[in-house]
């Protein structure tokens, strides 16, 4: 059964980790639904989060692969449930669109934020899952939005043990 | 410590430190430095100019395969780095450790589509388990350590370095650390004794236990071992292609080849063992047929040194990430002693069958033409089982590993996972470069021959002592062979209408010799195997000869076909 799996992947910070990670999915023809990379809690150490589509058997070989490459320290998979998970989203609107379109109810109802306000356009931002980011798009449509933009997840897995703990492992 | 060294001289100095002797390439712009500080090391390193980049490389992993050595390889950037690629591909596939070292523009031609620039280290990343590229002088000596590190630890593998030619040119300080850990990368496991365990009580009450093994006992020096577990267990050992020469094939509980033209009995008695213990090997699709219908009744016990490979294709009961060697004298020092006669017996049985109808015939034929398999047979006989042998890919291939007694450690060079056509001939230059004292022979089909024929010209500049057999069927005849039985005899593009080998041979001032007829192939032989030098000898085949056994694609291995 096909279904979301968000991989975490911490490496070494390499020129090309990167591209060596990602061709594990093109190579099986596996989509990669959102890709985010930054440097983790530890210094020099970088932390993926890749979601992707797939089935248990397929996403298990994949990391395999993944943790196989030798600049990745550790590399995990997760259910959407076993792991806390947020995007981000901006939206830029006409600032005279949005101040005479409710704009004000949308944006308190949503919890979103206002990041800035210049003459022209007006950028709203707002932190959430997918479908909350959505939501949000479409009600401020009826406005009109110039431009939009989400970032890809990033994701936290509730199990604890800290890459440190990983880190101490892999030193002795 | 070398105080303000050029950083080509580095490169050098770096490999000699890895005692590297031998080393196979070819020069271009962008790695003149590094072959002009070549030039003050001639004397500590042979340097093998080939005729192609992938000779080079080919030659590597031969010289890799055969010696335990890293292999290792010069190329210029551009189309010499590109020309490294079917080659690192095939080392990859075939666990070769092989250290490429490219040329590259200067650094601040990068990304400028510079004169023979291209992106080698994208290009490559894909089919190397590491590739680096440095820009400063500074950084060469802990990239070369690194690669080496790399390529000759865990699974082994190729790696390329690629420097560019300001990097070559600067000026650094110069000392040699090999490198003995990274902590990103593991490459010896420590075996879990819980698993280990397992195994040896899955083993323990085994009635029919099969033991397959692979590449993994030769990459990790593990035959000794290997031989001391199967007389002491009394399980039936098979080998996969590249597992040939882990075993002797003489060994009473030696059953045979597996895969696809492999033996009869290994093939379908793996789908009647009781208890299937794989190690070093990682069930290719050549191997299992099916494998939705491989070895069901079994309970799986599977041992490799690479993490991706267990339950990566048939999910095991008891998967133990090891290395061969030390697995094998845990299990040795924990198995029961036993004896299998009755389940021998049934591998002995099937073996008569398959002698019966598809063995004899072929190594004694009754047909006029000559059959590759006497040819191999013969020669097999004529070495006793002890010369190195290197395959290319095709008909002559599955006959070689069928026939050929293997009975020497890494005697069997061949293109397995990759199935790179052309890849004989150099590879056997590297074999005989790092086996002086061996006789090595290049078997080779009259169509692979010609994809790397330019390596004459290596062989005669470095006076390498191959023996070259050419199996000559006027086909690409493996595919011939599918065409006829998959395709309808529809024989597309499959004839090929040759040169003259043996002039050709001899154009490179390679003595060689035709024959056509079986009253001929015993001299031949004998003048191949007995000449001073490199030799060529072309055996005139039957055209349409078909390799049997056969699985066919889709099918199990218990319904391979004898004819």
């Amino acid at each position: 059964m096909e279904r979301a799996y968000n991989i975490s992947v911490f490496t070494e910070n390499s020129i090309g980790i990167l591209n060596r990670i990602t061709i594990i999915f093109t190579r099986r023809h596996l989509n990669i639904e959102s890709i985010t990379a930054s440097e983790s809690e530890v210094k020099g150490v970088y932390r993926y989060t890749i979601v992707v589509n797939t089935s248990l058997d397929q996403v298990k070989k994949v990391v395999a692969q993944i943790e196989k490459q030798v600049e990745v320290l550790k590399a995990f998979f997760h259910t959407d449930d076993e792991v806390v998970h947020q995007e981000i989203a901006l939206y830029k609107l006409s600032t005279e669109a949005f101040a005479n379109g409710g704009a004000e109810k949308i944006v308190r109802e949503h919890h979103a934020r206002i990041l800035t306000i210049e003459k022209d356009f007006t950028i709203v931002e707002k932190t959430g899952q997918p479908e909350e980011l959505t939501v949000l798009f479409n009600d401020l449509s009826s406005i009109g939005v110039l431009e939009f933009v989400r970032s890809g997840r990033v994701a936290i897995s509730k199990p604890m043990k800290t890459l440190e703990h990983y880190l101490e492992e892999l030193e002795n | 410590m070398e105080k303000n060294i050029r950083g080509a001289e580095a490169v050098m100095r770096s490999l000699v430190a890895e005692k590297v002797d031998t080393l196979f390439g070819y020069p271009g712009g962008a790695i003149m430095p590094i072959y002009d500080a070549l030039y003050d090391f001639k004397d500590q390193v042979n340097h093998i100019l080939v005729r192609h980049e992938q000779g080079a490389i080919h030659a590597a992993q031969g010289y890799a395969r055969t010696s335990g050595k890293v292999g290792v390889c010069f190329a210029t950037s551009g189309p010499g780095a590109t020309n490294l690629i079917t080659g690192l591909a095939d080392a990859m596939i075939d666990s070769t450790p092989v250290v490429c070292v490219t040329g590259q523009v200067a650094s601040h031609l990068l990304g400028t589509d510079a004169f023979q620039e291209t992106d080698v280290i994208g290009i490559s990343m894909p089919v190397t388990k590491w590739n680096i590229q440095v820009t400063k002088a500074e950084d060469i000596a802990g990239a070369m350590a690194k690669a080496f590190y790399i390529a000759g630890s865990g699974r082994p593998g190729p790696v390329l370095v690629d420097i560019t030619k300001d990097a070559q040119f600067g000026m650094t300080d110069f000392e040699y650390k090999p490198c003995e850990k990274i902590r990103s990368y593991s490459p010896k496991p420590t075996i879990q004794m819980n698993d280990l365990n397992a195994a040896v009580d899955l083993l323990n009450s085994a009635q029919k236990p099969f033991l397959v093994i692979g590449q993994g006992i030769i990459l990790s020096g593990a035959e000794k071992e290997l031989v001391a577990f199967a007389e002491k267990s009394g399980i039936p050992v098979a080998s996969t292609l590249l597992g040939l020469g882990a075993f002797p094939t003489d060994h009473p509980l030696y059953v045979g080849y597996l895969g696809m033209h492999g033996n009869y009995a290994p093939n379908i008695l793996t789908n009647e063992c009781d208890v299937l213990l794989a190690i070093g090997m990682r069930f290719d699709d050549r191997v299992t047929g099916d494998v939705s219908r491989y070895a069901k009744q079994a309970k799986v016990i599977h041992f490799d040194i690479d993490a991706a490979e267990l339950n990566k294709i048939i999910k095991a009961d008891v998967a133990v990430l090891a290395d061969a060697k030390e697995a094998l004298v845990h299990l040795t020092e924990s198995i029961t002693p036993k004896k299998h006669e009755n389940w021998l017996e049934e591998f002995r049985a099937l073996e008569k069958i398959e002698n019966e109808s598809v063995v004899n015939e072929a190594k004694h034929p009754t047909s006029d033409k000559l059959k590759m398999a006497e040819v191999v047979n013969l020669l097999s006989e004529k070495t006793d089982g002890k010369a190195i042998i290197v395959t290319d890919v095709g008909q002559h291939q599955m006959i070689t590993s069928r026939y050929y007694q293997y009975k020497g450690y890494r005697s069997n060079v061949t293109s397995g996972g990759l199935g790179t056509m052309g890849f004989s001939l150099p590879a056997a230059i590297g074999a005989k470069l790092g086996n002086p004292e061996k006789t090595v022979v290049a078997i080779i089909g009259d169509g692979g021959f010609q994809m790397t024929i330019q390596e004459l010209g290596t062989i005669l500049q470095a006076k390498v002592d191959v023996k070259i057999l050419i199996l000559n069927n006027n086909f690409l005849g493996m595919v011939r062979q599918w065409q006829q039985l998959f395709f309808d005899r529809r024989y597309s593009f499959t004839e090929i209408v040759n040169p003259n080998f043996t002039a050709i041979a001899k154009g490179y001032s390679i003595d060689a010799l035709k024959i056509t007829e079986r009253s001929e192939l015993d001299n031949g032989l004998d003048t191949l195997l007995n000449s001073t030098g490199a030799f060529l000898l072309e055996v005139v085949v039957e055209q349409e000869e078909n390799v049997f056994p056969m699985i066919e694609t889709g099918a199990s291995v218990s319904e391979i076909r004898l004819n």
